[in-house]
């Protein structure tokens, strides 16, 4: 069902410059050597001339913007995602306020703690309204303390409530670590089975656009080998009310992961109840040759990659992992004995990031059945620079996910 | 036993009239629960509140009952130092010798509903929340039957039933928690308050004074008490904190200063604490007491501070010793008793390290129990999709 819904949402993003580059003249990504990554840069021409470029001279070459919106526009969406069934309209922001609104109502145990959530109706509006409506109890303004309002919650947690803890920004939960690490994901095991810690702790993170690089910052490679916490992330507004749903309701300690640049994706959902299996991962795109796995934002890079590799004749399968810990395998592993090449796509850093991890289970678990080595596009190693056009290089953007599958389908 | 003894002895005594003042001699009945009012020896030193009065009301029971938990209490500690050295406890074991009286003088002034959460010194105030001596050893040892199922250790004690919250080991974590479990009985309307407990080393971490900010902002009901045993591990206070008046660091949270080697001032102390803090929020108890063995069972703890300190405490201010000596000055028991009493405990203890030492160890499954909670028909899977089993060589 999702499938349907998704697909409409990613094929809408319009992209006259990238189906024209020629990709063979990019620097091809390489697994191994990280300074052939660094070098690596991307031509674009509108006019469909292709040229090499060195670094500086790209640098000079601003008159194109170099990346489009990887972000689904409102009016296409609409037109294509009605037809499937009825439901609503939203934006994703406020799919995930009508999940948090719908668990309020259903179990008063439930409360919602975090910066600027209650009365400014959250820095991203996902919490809009809920003060109002639940009062200052259930919807807390805590002051800037991220290591004490993340420990409070679990401390809650403790007794029976399922507090929500919003980060302003996942990079500030970083003051929390310890509270995640050491006593949310740790204290159902100590205890012997005692305690539960049914809290969700969601935040937006991700690059985005020119946040500088403190507020760009991409935690699930930190958070990932905390033992004891489950980790998704979202990536449309289906998807979002699903797992934070989900997520309200699991009795462990589960971490969303939504993108700062998704908060105005538009779809439409469902109008019953539904919840999304938080280990399961979201098949968008069936195909035959390839598997590229991916998460939050870099889904609609792939998406828009995809389309530029189905013109070329390739039939990409394009998961949408979501449940970043643990990985659904099952899937994925589904996945890799059809296609046997699997591409990773994600946005997190390449060392020690997501992407590391799922190749080493890929390769553990499903060796036999590679044709070829697992290939990995992450961000690159640095902190995300301010200036837009080295920002944009970051982030692996839909031409080298494009060569990537060339390169791995020869 | 001894207790059976003394009632049925003390039933030919009359019973007493209610006294005031501690010069009068009477013979109390030790089972006796009339009130006796004792004063406690040092003053109240109070912040931004009034002090408690001096005079605490108690019985003979549970002046008692003090006695004999914190012989338990000590008891407990020394044989776990004992199976420390043995080797049967390992890793990291923090001893509460000497600082007992909070443990009773806290339990005497709750409830069970009250939740209580402090550090990695947290043996006797599992005890005296009621946790079993065989628990606590068991767990120490590592034994399936440990109160934490051998998974915690000696810093991750936890009762939920009794609202004792742990068990923590990282210094000032378990302050933000108490909060929490503050902040979710005022959620809950539960009437009942935390006692977050926390030492004079992590008093100068951040996150205290974060969690004071947001409980006097909501007025949650958080007593957070600080057990100033006067070192951080090595670092005694005056090297440590600028400024060494625990409970005036508050600030705009009142706090109150007492002797917590004196089991009944720390009983009215926390009996004012808890009365203040649902009425009026956030305070803070600075509790002066002393350990008697060093930070862990890895510090000699005679590197920092001379042999003759911790003899000189345990001379003048030993907190069994105190009640030993209200107790008889009281004649609500004599020396014999009493040392019966003491010899009975003392076979309890061995008793129950005997049984701890005779309990099994965790099977190997156990490795992955506790991990996760399944629940909403949602299940973990491995790469087959099948449970995640363990199968160990």
């Amino acid at each position: 069902m999702s499938a349907i819904l998704l697909q409409g949402a990613g094929a809408a993003t319009s992209l006259s410059p990238f189906n024209s580059i020629d990709s063979s003249k990019l620097v091809a990504p390489s697994r191994s050597s990280l300074s052939v990554r660094s070098k690596r840069y991307i031509v674009a021409g509108s006019d469909g001339t292709n040229k090499s470029f060195g670094a500086s001279s790209l640098v000079a070459r601003r008159s194109e913007p170099l990346i489009p919106n990887a972000v689904a526009t409102k009016a296409d969406t609409a037109a294509s995602s009605t037809s499937s069934k009825p439901g609503h309209e939203l934006l994703l922001f406020e799919a995930l306020q009508e999940g948090l609104e719908e668990e309020m109502d259903r179990d008063p145990h439930v409360c919602v703690m975090g910066e600027d959530v209650g009365h400014y109706g959250g820095s991203y509006k996902v919490t809009k309204g809920l003060a109002d409506k639940f009062g200052d109890l259930r919807v807390l303004d805590t002051p800037i303390c991220e290591n004490a309002f993340t420990g409070m919650g679990i401390g809650a947690a403790m007794t029976g409530l399922r507090p929500v803890i919003e980060g302003m920004n996942m990079g500030f939960l970083l003051l929390a670590f310890n509270q995640i690490s050491n006593n949310c994901g740790m204290l159902h095991y100590t205890s012997g089975g005692q305690f539960t810690i049914p809290v969700v702790i969601r935040g937006p993170g991700g690059v985005g656009r020119q946040l500088g690089a403190e507020h760009s910052q991409r935690l699930e490679s930190y958070f990932q080998s905390i033992p004891g916490i489950q980790m998704v992330a979202c990536s449309t507004p289906y998807n979002a009310k699903g797992l934070m749903k989900a997520a309200i309701r699991s009795e462990n300690p589960v971490i969303l992961f939504e993108h700062v640049l998704l908060y105005n994706l538009k779809e439409t959902i469902p109008d019953e109840e539904y919840i999304c299996n938080l280990e399961e991962a979201e098949m968008v795109r069936p195909g035959e040759h390839i598997t590229i796995l991916t998460y939050s934002r870099m889904r609609y890079h792939v998406m828009q990659a995809a389309k530029t590799l189905v013109n070329k004749g390739y039939d990409p399968e394009v998961i949408d992992i979501r449940s970043l810990k643990p990985f659904d395998l099952y899937t994925i592993g589904n996945s890799v004995k059809k296609t046997h090449r699997v591409l990773i796509v994600e946005e997190c850093m390449r060392t020690g990031g997501i992407g590391a991890s799922l190749t080493a289970a890929i390769n553990e678990n499903f060796h036999d059945y590679l044709d070829a080595p697992v290939m990995c596009l992450s961000s690159q190693d640095v902190p995300t620079p301010y200036a837009g056009t080295l920002e944009e290089w970051t982030v692996v953007q839909p031409a080298q996910i494009v060569t990537a599958v060339e390169q791995l389908c020869q | 036993m001894a207790l059976s003894r003394l009632s049925s002895r003390s039933n030919t005594f009359l019973k007493p009239a209610i006294t005031a003042l501690p010069s009068s001699i009477r013979r109390h009945v030790s089972t006796d629960s009339s009130p006796i009012t004792i004063e406690t020896a040092v003053p109240f030193t109070s912040h931004l509140c009034e002090s408690p009065s001096r005079s605490v009301e108690t019985s003979s029971e549970e002046i008692l009952a003090f006695f004999r938990d914190m012989a338990r209490m000590r008891r407990m500690e020394i044989a776990a130092d004992s199976l420390y050295k043995a080797k049967l406890i390992r890793g990291f074991c923090h001893l509460y010798d000497g600082q007992e009286a909070l443990a009773v003088g806290m339990e005497a002034a709750i409830t069970k509903k009250d939740a209580i959460i402090t550090s990695y010194r947290d043996h006797c105030t599992f005890i005296g929340r009621g946790g079993k001596l065989v628990d606590a050893f068991s767990e120490l040892m590592g034994r399936k039957t440990g109160c934490s199922h051998g998974k915690g250790g000696s810093m991750h004690f936890y009762k939920k039933d009794a609202s004792f919250y742990g068990g923590h080991g990282i210094v000032g974590a378990q302050i933000p928690l108490g909060c929490g479990l503050a902040f979710a009985q005022k959620y809950n309307k539960d009437e009942a308050v935390t006692f977050a407990l926390y030492g004079d080393g992590a008093a100068n971490q951040g996150q205290l004074f974060e969690a004071l900010n947001i409980s006097a902002l909501w007025d949650l009901p958080a007593i957070l008490v600080c057990e100033n045993n006067h070192y951080g591990m090595g670092t005694a206070t005056w090297r440590s904190a600028k400024s060494p008046a625990y409970f005036k660091r508050g600030d705009y949270v009142p706090g109150l200063k007492v002797d917590g080697m004196d089991a009944l001032a720390v009983k009215q102390a926390c009996k004012f604490a808890k009365e203040h803090a649902l009425k009026n929020g956030p305070i803070i108890l600075e509790m002066d007491t002393y350990r008697y063995h060093g930070h862990s069972m890895s510090d000699p703890g005679s590197t920092y501070r001379t042999r003759d300190e911790i003899s000189g405490v345990r001379q003048v201010r030993d907190p069994i010793e105190r009640v030993r000596k209200l107790l008889l000055s009281h004649d609500i028991a004599t020396e014999k008793e009493l040392k019966d009493m003491e010899k009975e405990i003392r076979k309890e203890v061995d008793d129950a390290v005997a049984q701890a030492k005779e309990s099994p160890v965790p099977d190997a499954s156990e490795l992955f129990t506790n991990m996760y909670v399944k629940d909403c028909g949602v299940e973990s899977f491995g790469a087959d999709r099948k449970e995640l089993k363990v199968t160990l060589p």
